[in-house]
């Protein structure tokens, strides 16, 4: 990547500011009728008056928003064909990039807090141990066990009867992002050395695997539901699991959209030898999906 | 939503109480009280040794302030020096503060090991806290009973004057001995309420499901006044602590009489369990209880504060079947601020209040539950 | 608060491309500074509504008795205003300052990603539109504090708490898309010459709190989240009955809650440290000492957390870390006052409006700082905790901390965006009836908070009576006294007042001077030299 910084230049070509765009406020509609929508969905369901508004609000508001990413990253792609942006710019993105993925770590951070503090803290003190262990008394012949299959009130939240064994699928699973790691790495070099055909094909291997692995996450949760009774509200295990891996998934599917959109657009011929900051962005953000897979393997399923 | 803003009612009472002499309670309490404990002495002494540091800190550092303010202005013709850089003073002022709050950090280090130390107890009590009101079980002894703010309405709506502890009076205080170390189990039976009596520099946290221990040892006799201190919701502002604390005998004394009255009430409640009651007296009873456990959440006219708190009037419970309303009552419904009463009420109470709930507001439906139909499903 | 029909006029270098007007020109804006106009008036907008809620707030707790509102309405009061003041005033009025600001300090000519500023501007209104909106339903609005502790904002929480949840979702998504502009524009844009330890104080303070943003805004999100789930699907986070823990909320809460009270801070010691030696006309004192004083406060910002959770019986060791860690953070910021003190000293001072406030923002902040610290003393806190002591403490560092902070800013900077001279006079009068008016409000909160009385309640013991009239009627001064700075502004915007020459201020250094009043709508399109 051509890092010459734009100052070293003698007169620096103009930072390119777009003049007006309309993305940005119909973007802003866009999500606010999804929220404002799924809220209402939620809210409505919630004091039992149901009605098919908000649903469709919401639906507006998927529909809008996908509208608006299209509009918004091809008017970005053309700009970026023209030959707008300066080395400074495509800088600019890439900070942008980075920064945004440090705030999605920190996103899954709440998470893993939520599952450490629930494994170190509170279930060992609701069990009896520890520095509150007397709250036990409010929850007689409850002990604790991590795994949590017997909860502290069974009536109210039902334990599952087992848990995903690591070594079986989620091992898979593993095997396949980390592979998948490697398949983008691989095209990202074949674009740098130009070679396009080779290029596409680790891309829409990577794409696959993604795929893949997402079509094994359902089985999964399939299972959990139907045979663990491993559910949401069985309690914090089921809490944390699909919290983490759930919010994961949504990640996974993400970041392979991105992955298939690139594919399409490196087909059509876009990005240059070293000017291809979109696979760039969309191949961090794949490393970042595989690295908190690692931590959740190891702390959800494994240990 | 207006309508739950202005209530008419009360600009009356805005006039009555601007005529109300406001200096009378004339009370311009600056500082911490000292407090009736070893611990708050210890507390207070902490918190006048930080103040005194603060202040003199901020004399120092307003002083140059103001100094220089006073003699560098340009109006005084004052050229700028153009210092702009000192390592040294740097150094100087990052140490002396640093050296200040390690002398201050140690006799806060030895509070918090004062407060935490509940080893040796003379005496434990339970404290749970419900929205609104505490409940005080005597572990060891069998008493357990209910505390809930006394002050009338009225004077809360400004329709008669205040009385002198207004906000600050229960039925039914916490009674202890004192110079007796006494241990509290703090938690709660729905939010997150606090447990603080200012005079005895306890407050601690009542959380549901897990149980928070603090202690007290009280050095002189007396009655103590403190309040919740944990946002509860609606009534936070009206679930107020009294602890009396007495000469031991005298404590002993409270403490068979009142395991004297909890077997007249169990025997009343059983005498009472077994007749058979008129609609007529299960009315009048059942308006008692409703007033005391029922109405801050249903509303005198059982029109409740939908939704978090429903209507009772017309409502399909009121309505259908009885069983499934005395079985809510007893059992309270759980994931919602229905509390369970079976703990608080006996069988009479809750076959009155049920009837109650089912006649009045107009609603006569002329049904009546009787003791042993509770009995039954508890 | 800028006059940008003035920016228009004055905009000869933007011929070239004609400029759209009315409506469609504030909604497709990408330009930093009618960015940062729309984010000022947005925030002020707010602080009239929040201060609003505050009337109300002190209306019914002018006297003993419930008088005007219902105890619940009370709480929602006391929760939108705590709300709307920190997410909706003072967040949104610091971007505005950052984006007006920080593009003309580093000689850079917009931010770095335009259309997304645009965005993060744009998600605001909506957000508080459905926050607002929770007010008029039925059950009413979130009415369980700023705070919002689980599981009094869960199970026993009124049903609009969904759409509360998903406006913090919203404001989150805009502040750190912000924030990462802000960033983004502070590491890459700027000009030749300008190293990061040439960088005007503000700009450093707002690269540190776009940091902080970026780092606990999402775990803020992950935890309404949380929320969510257990309202609706059924997780146990917060409820032991499942293995959770209420207290977990509490701590997450915090992990994000304390850096967010030095994300309302920083940018505000960052405008002092502009003003300051502007009108001391002396360099700052001690600038490096400044920038490591300003990190290490947001280091220690990660590690202070349970300070405010002494009491909800953490385990002895813990409590005693965060004891200790909260202390530490009196170092750093005690750096900070004592350098401005020493900037001051031996200096030529005049007293303009910005100065004013400056001046009474070292001053009354450092009492707010010294009464945390007096919180920050567990044993100690087991009394303060909860009640107006609290109260006090908060108030003195945000209210003439963070808005006179931005007060300050407005008046040092409202010439470069208008073009136009402030009413000097009438600003005076602003900042002393403002100063008397605060005081008188907050002052007397220690009083009633170490006498006893809780936060958060409706009404009070007779005892508290007498201070609380005192707090009413301050309150009520300092509220309308704001009208004035309404007034003020306006007329600047309006374009009555002396033409502003452009450097207006004798001691003033920086990039933004050397740009014309008012600042034309692009600036630096070709980067200056910086040496
Ligand atoms: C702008 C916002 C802001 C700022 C800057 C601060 C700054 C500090 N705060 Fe504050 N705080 C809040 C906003 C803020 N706070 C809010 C909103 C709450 C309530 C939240 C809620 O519950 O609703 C709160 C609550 C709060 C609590 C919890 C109280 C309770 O609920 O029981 C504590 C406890 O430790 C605390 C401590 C501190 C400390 C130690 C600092 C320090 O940073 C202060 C450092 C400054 C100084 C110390 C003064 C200058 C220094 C010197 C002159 C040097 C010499 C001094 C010494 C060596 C002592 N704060
Ligand atoms: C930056 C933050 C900020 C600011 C600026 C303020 C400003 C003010 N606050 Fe706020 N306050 C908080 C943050 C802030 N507050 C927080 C976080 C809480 C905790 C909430 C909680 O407990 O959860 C709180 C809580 C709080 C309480 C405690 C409530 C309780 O515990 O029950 C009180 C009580 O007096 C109070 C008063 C005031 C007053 C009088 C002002 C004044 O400075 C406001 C002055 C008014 C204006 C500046 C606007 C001008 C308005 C007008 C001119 C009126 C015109 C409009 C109409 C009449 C509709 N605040
Ligand atoms: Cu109970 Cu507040
Ligand atoms: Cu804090």
């Amino acid at each position: 990547m051509s890092q010459i910084s734009n100052h070293s230049l003698p007169n620096p070509p103009n930072y390119y500011v777009p003049h007006q765009s309309k993305w940005p406020i119909i973007a802003t509609v866009a999500v606010f009728c999804l929220l404002y929508g799924m809220a209402s969905v939620l809210h409505s369901s919630q004091v039992g008056k149901m009605s098919a508004m908000p649903g469709w609000i919401m639906l507006a508001g998927l529909g809008l928003t996908v509208y608006m990413i299209y509009g918004w990253f091809s008017n970005v792609v053309q700009e970026s064909q023209q030959g707008l942006y300066s080395a400074q710019l495509d800088r600019s993105f890439r900070m942008g990039m980075a920064w945004f993925i440090f705030s999605e770590v920190m996103f899954f951070a709440a998470f893993f807090g939520a599952l450490f503090y629930a494994r170190v803290l509170s279930v060992p003190w609701l069990g009896g141990e520890g520095d509150k262990g007397i709250s036990n008394q409010l929850w007689q012949g409850f002990s604790a066990h991590w795994p949590l299959l017997t909860n502290p009130d069974p009536e109210l939240f039902p334990g599952p009867s087992g848990t995903i064994p690591a070594w079986q699928i989620p091992f898979l699973n593993t095997a396949i992002l980390v592979t998948s790691s490697f398949t983008v790495t691989l095209a990202h070099h074949a674009l740098k050395e130009d070679k396009r055909q080779r290029c596409i094909q680790w891309l829409a291997l990577t794409v696959m695997l993604g795929v893949i692995f997402l079509g094994f996450q359902l089985y999964e949760y399939q299972h959990a539901y139907r045979d663990l009774q491993l559910t949401l509200s069985s309690g914090i295990y089921g809490s944390t699991f699909f919290m983490l891996t759930g919010f994961h998934g949504a990640h996974v599917t993400i970041g392979t959209i991105m992955l298939a959109v690139i594919l399409v657009r490196v087909t059509k011929g876009h990005f240059t030898k070293d000017k291809h900051f979109g696979f760039e962005a969309s191949a961090w953000y794949w490393h970042f999906v595989d690295v908190v897979w690692l931590l959740l393997f190891t702390f959800v399923y494994v240990l | 939503m207006l309508s739950a803003v202005l209530r008419v009612k009360h600009l009356i009472g805005i006039v009555a109480g601007l005529m109300l002499p406001v200096v009378s309670f004339a009370a311009w309490e600056l500082n911490m009280p000292k407090g009736k404990t070893p611990i708050s002495e210890t507390v207070y002494d902490l918190h006048m040794v930080i103040f005194y540091i603060c202040v003199v800190i901020a004399i120092i550092v307003f002083g140059v302030m103001f100094w220089s303010i006073f003699h560098h202005r340009k109006s005084k013709g004052h050229k700028p020096a153009n210092f702009h850089e000192s390592t040294t003073v740097e150094i100087v002022w990052t140490a002396i503060p640093l050296i200040i709050l390690i002398v201050m950090a140690i006799p806060a280090t030895q509070g918090v090991f004062a407060m935490y130390n509940t080893d040796e107890s003379d005496l434990d009590i339970q404290v749970t806290g419900y929205q609104w009101k505490w409940r005080y079980q005597y572990i060891g002894e069998d008493i357990d009973y209910f505390s809930v703010l006394s002050t009338p309405k009225e004077q809360i709506d400004n329709l008669e004057a205040k009385g002198e502890h207004y906000l600050l009076e229960v039925d039914e205080p916490l009674v202890v001995p004192v110079r007796k170390k006494i241990r509290f189990l703090l938690t709660s039976n729905d939010v997150i309420h606090a447990w603080w009596v200012p005079e005895l520099a306890v407050k601690k946290d009542a959380i549901p499901g897990f149980i928070n221990e603090t202690w007290t040892s009280i050095n002189e006799p007396g009655i103590y006044r403190g309040q919740c201190a944990e946002l509860c919701g609606k009534d936070h502002g009206f679930m107020p602590i009294v602890v009396k604390a007495v000469e031991e005998a005298e404590y002993l004394d409270w403490l068979a009489e009142k395991k004297h009255q909890r077997e007249l009430a169990l025997a009343k409640a059983a005498a009472e369990a077994e007749l058979t009651w008129d609609l007529d007296e299960l009315m009048t009873k059942g308006q008692e209880v409703y007033q005391k456990n029922c109405l801050a959440c249903h509303q005198d006219q059982g029109q409740g504060l939908p939704p978090v708190f429903p209507a009772l009037k017309g409502s399909p419970l009121i309505k259908g079947d009885i069983s499934e309303h005395i079985r809510v009552v007893l059992h309270g419904r759980t994931g919602t601020a229905m509390a369970a009463y079976s703990a608080q009420l006996s069988d009479s109470d809750i076959a009155a209040v049920v009837t109650y709930e089912r006649n009045a507001w107009g609603q006569n439906t002329g049904e009546t539950v009787q003791p042993s139909a509770v009995a039954e499903l508890r | 608060m800028s006059d940008t029909s003035t920016i228009v006029q004055n905009d000869t270098q933007d011929a070239h491309e004609h400029h759209p007007t009315g409506l469609s020109r504030w909604l497709f804006t990408t330009n930093h500074k009618e960015i940062g106009t729309l984010y000022l008036i947005f925030s002020f907008v707010m602080l009239f509504i929040g201060g609003g809620m505050a009337f109300v707030i002190r209306a019914e707790l002018f006297q003993p008795g419930l008088q005007l509102i219902d105890p619940e309405f009370f709480n929602q009061m006391t929760t939108m205003h705590g709300l709307i003041m920190v997410f909706g005033v003072v967040m949104p009025a610091f971007v505005g300052l950052a984006n007006w600001m920080v593009p003309l300090m580093i000689g850079a000519p917009d931010m770095a990603l335009p259309r997304m500023n645009n965005w993060s501007f744009w998600i605001m209104p909506f957000a508080f539109g459905m926050l607002l909106s929770s007010l008029f339903m039925d059950g009413g609005g979130p009415n369980f504090g700023w705070t919002f502790y689980a599981p009094l904002s869960t199970t026993y929480a009124p049903p609009s708490t969904t759409f509360f949840i998903f406006g913090v979702h919203l404001m989150g998504l805009s502040s750190i898309m912000g924030a990462i502009n802000i960033i983004t524009t502070i590491m890459n844009m700027r000009a030749p010459g300008m190293t990061l330890m040439k960088m005007p104080m503000f700009v450093w303070t707002w690269l540190i709190t776009a940091f902080l943003l970026i780092a606990v805004m999402p775990v803020l999100a992950g935890c309404v989240t949380m929320m969510l789930m257990d309202i609706h699907f059924g997780t146990s986070f917060f409820n032991a009955a499942g293995g959770g823990d209420p207290v977990m909320f509490q701590h997450i809460f915090w992990f994000f809650g304390h850096p967010e009270v030095y994300i309302m801070i920083l940018p505000a010691f960052g405008v002092v440290s502009q003003i300051i030696p502007a009108f001391s006309r002396k360099k700052l004192f001690g600038y490096h000492s400044m920038v490591y004083a300003t990190a290490s406060i947001a280091i220690l910002s990660f590690v202070v957390w349970a300070h405010h959770m002494f009491t909800v019986g953490l385990p002895l060791a813990a409590e005693l870390f965060f004891m200790y860690s909260t202390m530490l953070i009196a170092v750093p910021t005690g750096v900070k006052v004592f350098n401005w003190v020493s900037t001051m000293f031996k200096g030529s001072m005049t007293f303009e409006a910005p100065m004013l406030f400056s001046v009474a923002f070292v001053v009354l902040f450092t009492i707010g700082g010294l009464s945390g610290l007096m919180l920050s003393i567990a044993p100690a806190d087991f009394q303060y905790h909860d009640t107006y002591f609290v109260v006090a403490h908060f108030h003195y560092v945000l209210v003439p901390g963070a808005i006179f902070g931005i007060i300050a800013a407005t008046y040092y900077w409202i010439p470069k965006w208008s073009g136009y001279m402030y009413n000097e006079g009438l600003a005076k009068v602003h900042f002393w009836l403002s100063f008397i008016g605060l005081n008188l409000t907050f002052f007397p909160m220690h009083f009633l908070g170490l006498a006893g009385m809780p936060r958060r309640i409706p009404d009070y013991a007779l005892q508290f009576a007498d201070f609380n009239m005192v707090t009413s009627i301050g309150a009520f001064l300092f509220g309308t006294t704001q009208l004035l700075f309404l007034y003020i502004v306006i007329q600047c915007a309006r374009g009555k007042g002396e033409p502003a020459p452009q450097k207006p201020w004798e001691g003033a250094e920086g990039l933004e001077w050397t740009v014309p009043s008012p600042a034309p709508l692009h600036t630096f399109e070709q980067p200056p030299k910086v040496d």
